[in-house]
Order: C-alpha cells, then sequence, then structure tokens
C-alpha cells in the first residue's frame, strides 16, 4: 500500500501538500505537536497512490513516500 | 516490498529550519541539496550564504559553506572559484542581497563571466528585516515602506534581474523558475541542475531566479501565498530560460589599434 510519513517534528502545518494531493490523502491532524504546529496526516491513506507531490512542495522536507 | 520512493536527501543537514510556516527558502534549499548530491559534487562544492532570512543557510547545507557581509555573495565566490577551480561554487541569495546591496557585485560577476552559480531567490520583499520594499517588489504591492502600496512615481518598478543580466554577452545560462506548484518545482529542480551543470562544464556564469513565497511579510496564508505567486508574481516575471550555452554567440573580437588611413 503506498503512504507517507509525516514527520511531526518538521512539518509546520502549511498545508502546502493538503492542496497538492490530487486525491485528498492528507488533512492538518487535530492535535498540535511539541512544535506547535498542527501537523499534516493522512486521512484517506487507502487513495495514496504514492505519486510524491506531496511531499515536491514540502518547504520542510517533512514527508518520506513509500510505495 | 515496499520502497522509500521520497527520501530526505543526504544533500541537506538533519538541522531543523526555521522559516515560517510555508516559506518557499525550504523547498529551493531541497532541489539545490538534491542537486550536488545527485551530480556527484557535494563533496566538493562551497556554498555562500546570503544575509536574509537564509543567513542560516551554512547549517543546513550539508556541504562547506561560509556566510559572507550582505551582498557580497558573488564577490566571495567570484575568489572562492578563483582559487579553488575544482570546486563547485554557487553563493544563494535573496533579492534584497542580491539587486539592492550586492547589485554591483552580482552584475560584475556575470559581466566577468565567473564560473559560479547563483541562486537566487525573488519573493519580492526583505523577508528577515520585517518586510520592507525590495527592488523586486510589485507595483502595488504593499510593505511596511510601501503601506498604500508600491507606487513607481516614487518607488519607480520592479527589477526584472533575468532579462537584465541577460544584455550581457557572458553569462551562460540565465533562467526563470517557480516553486508554488508541483509541477512547477519539478521544473525547478531541472533549472538548478542545468545550472550547476554549466559550471561543472566549465561553461561560465549561471543564475536560476526562483520565484518564492514569504507569507509571514506578505501577511497572507501560505496557501494565499502560493496563489499571490501564481496570479501576480508570474504574469510580471515571465517563466522561462533567458539564455543557455546552446545559444551562446561569441562576439567579434575588436582590433586593439584603429586603422588609421594615411592620405
Ligand atoms: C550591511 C547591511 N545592511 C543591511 C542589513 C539589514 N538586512 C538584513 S537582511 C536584509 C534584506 C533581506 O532581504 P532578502 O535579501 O530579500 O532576503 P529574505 O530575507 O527575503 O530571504 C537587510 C536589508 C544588514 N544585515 N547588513
Ligand atoms: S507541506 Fe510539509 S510542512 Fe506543510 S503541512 Fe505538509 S508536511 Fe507539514
Ligand atoms: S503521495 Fe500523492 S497520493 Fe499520496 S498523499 Fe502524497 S500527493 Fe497524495
Ligand atoms: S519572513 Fe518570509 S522569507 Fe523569511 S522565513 Fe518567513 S516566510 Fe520565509
Amino acid at each position: 500500500m503506498p503512504r507517507i510519513e509525516v514527520d511531526v517534528n518538521r512539518c509546520k502545518g502549511c498545508e502546502l501538500c493538503v492542496v497538492a494531493c490530487p486525491y485528498k490523502v492528507i488533512s492538518l491532524s487535530g492535535k498540535f505537536a511539541h512544535t506547535g504546529y498542527y501537523p499534516a496526516a493522512m486521512v484517506q491513506p487507502e487513495k495514496c497512490t504514492g505519486c510524491t507531490l506531496c511531499a515536491l512542495v514540502c518547504p520542510d522536507v517533512a514527508i518520506e513516500v513509500y510505495k | 516490498m515496499e520502497k522509500k520512493v521520497f527520501s530526505r536527501t543526504k544533500g541537506l543537514t538533519e538541522v531543523f529550519m526555521r522559516y515560517c510556516p510555508g516559506c518557499g527558502h525550504g523547498v529551493i534549499h531541497r532541489l539545490v541539496a538534491e542537486a550536488i548530491e545527485e551530480l556527484g559534487v557535494r563533496k566538493r562544492t562551497i556554498g555562500i550564504a546570503p544575509v536574509g532570512c537564509s543567513v542560516f543557510a551554512d547549517e543546513y547545507f550539508n556541504c562547506d559553506m561560509i556566510q559572507p557581509a550582505h551582498g557580497r555573495g558573488p564577490a566571495v565566490a567570484t575568489g572562492m572559484k578563483r582559487v579553488k577551480p575544482d570546486c563547485i561554487v554557487f553563493s544563494y541569495q535573496g533579492d534584497g542581497d542580491l539587486a539592492s546591496i550586492g547589485m554591483a557585485e552580482t552584475v560584475h560577476a556575470a559581466a566577468r563571466g565567473e564560473r559560479i552559480t547563483i541562486i537566487f531567490v525573488n519573493n519580492a520583499i526583505y523577508g528577515m528585516t520585517g518586510g520592507q520594499m525590495a527592488p523586486t517588489t510589485l507595483v502595488g504591492m504593499k510593505s511596511t515602506t510601501s503601506p498604500f502600496g508600491r507606487d513607481p512615481r516614487v518607488a519607480g518598478y520592479p527589477i526584472k534581474v533575468c532579462e537584465l543580466l541577460s544584455t550581457l554577452e557572458a553569462p551562460s545560462y540565465l533562467a526563470r523558475v517557480s516553486v508554488h506548484k508541483p509541477a512547477n518545482v519539478i521544473k525547478a529542480k531541472k533549472a538548478i541542475k542545468k545550472a550547476f551543470q554549466v559550471q561543472i562544464d566549465d561553461l561560465g556564469f549561471s543564475l536560476v531566479e526562483i520565484l518564492s513565497q514569504c507569507p509571514t511579510d506578505w501577511f497572507v496564508t501560505p496557501l494565499q501565498a502560493v496563489e499571490y505567486v501564481e496570479k501576480a508574481m508570474v504574469p510580471f516575471y515571465p517563466l522561462g530560460e533567458f539564455k543557455t550555452p546552446e545559444g551562446k554567440k561569441e562576439p567579434a573580437k575588436a582590433e586593439t589599434k584603429m586603422a588609421v588611413e594615411k592620405g
């Protein structure tokens, strides 16, 4: 199953990955991380294709993609 | 078997980047870091960090780095490259750094055709100092020193650095890209790699201008900022290649002595 891993220590909740994902896999999580930001998380993991578009736009290089 | 198809490049250190959420600097760092890593030159690369929000770039890039005075990147890069011609030297600069205080260094390094690569981050504002107008601030764009929007009667018009430098003979590669959408990020990576390749092949001066978003000093959200890049910046700053080594023509050499007709 393709999936992404978000490094919650790096993510700043900018949402650029949320709009970059063509399948609406990602959303900001409701709980904030110790950094004070709401990190990105997979909300529809079954829809992920591993296309890496989210990782391409992430300014904090917080996303890794597995396929 | 599960495979990692996107991982953090070794060209970046593990240090946490102190940029605002959604700031374009982070993506641009990744592209530069991936380029030097993929081209196999990271261990002989010297990067030059500017004064500006990316003043700490020396902590983020996993190569030798130096951090000179504001705007002096191209001059320091010139020195580095001339004493260590086997090294790959890049200067990373914002628009305040490159096109205000450092304009003389930039233009002359380009005119001399120094064999360096400049990564020019155009976010149309002075980020680090709190959002003052830059030479690249768009007409009508609000900043702390143009609170009613940039007025060309007072502040003139924004400088198009690629177009300006393309009037010079020496530069080999000049391109403008942006990083506001995945497709643009892919093109930006190509241009940055090409710029480094020009230096590796010893073909001369290369510069890539990257339109970037500064949500904090534009007083917008990251999503509004990338939309602003698309709707306001790209129409004024056209994307594309302005000079390539393939398209370069050597100008005719002038004779040192004028032929004087004797009568
Ligand atoms: C000699 C000198 N003059 C002025 C400054 C103040 N200063 C620091 S950063 C900066 C401009 C930053 O803008 P830019 O280069 O566009 O980079 P950004 O922060 O937007 O990435 C200025 C004027 C300084 N540090 N040194
Ligand atoms: S783009 Fe990166 S920093 Fe921004 S929300 Fe997504 S994972 Fe977090
Ligand atoms: S890899 Fe592609 S499909 Fe999966 S979350 Fe990222 S953008 Fe969406
Ligand atoms: S002030 Fe602007 S350029 Fe500086 S880190 Fe924040 S968003 Fe980036």
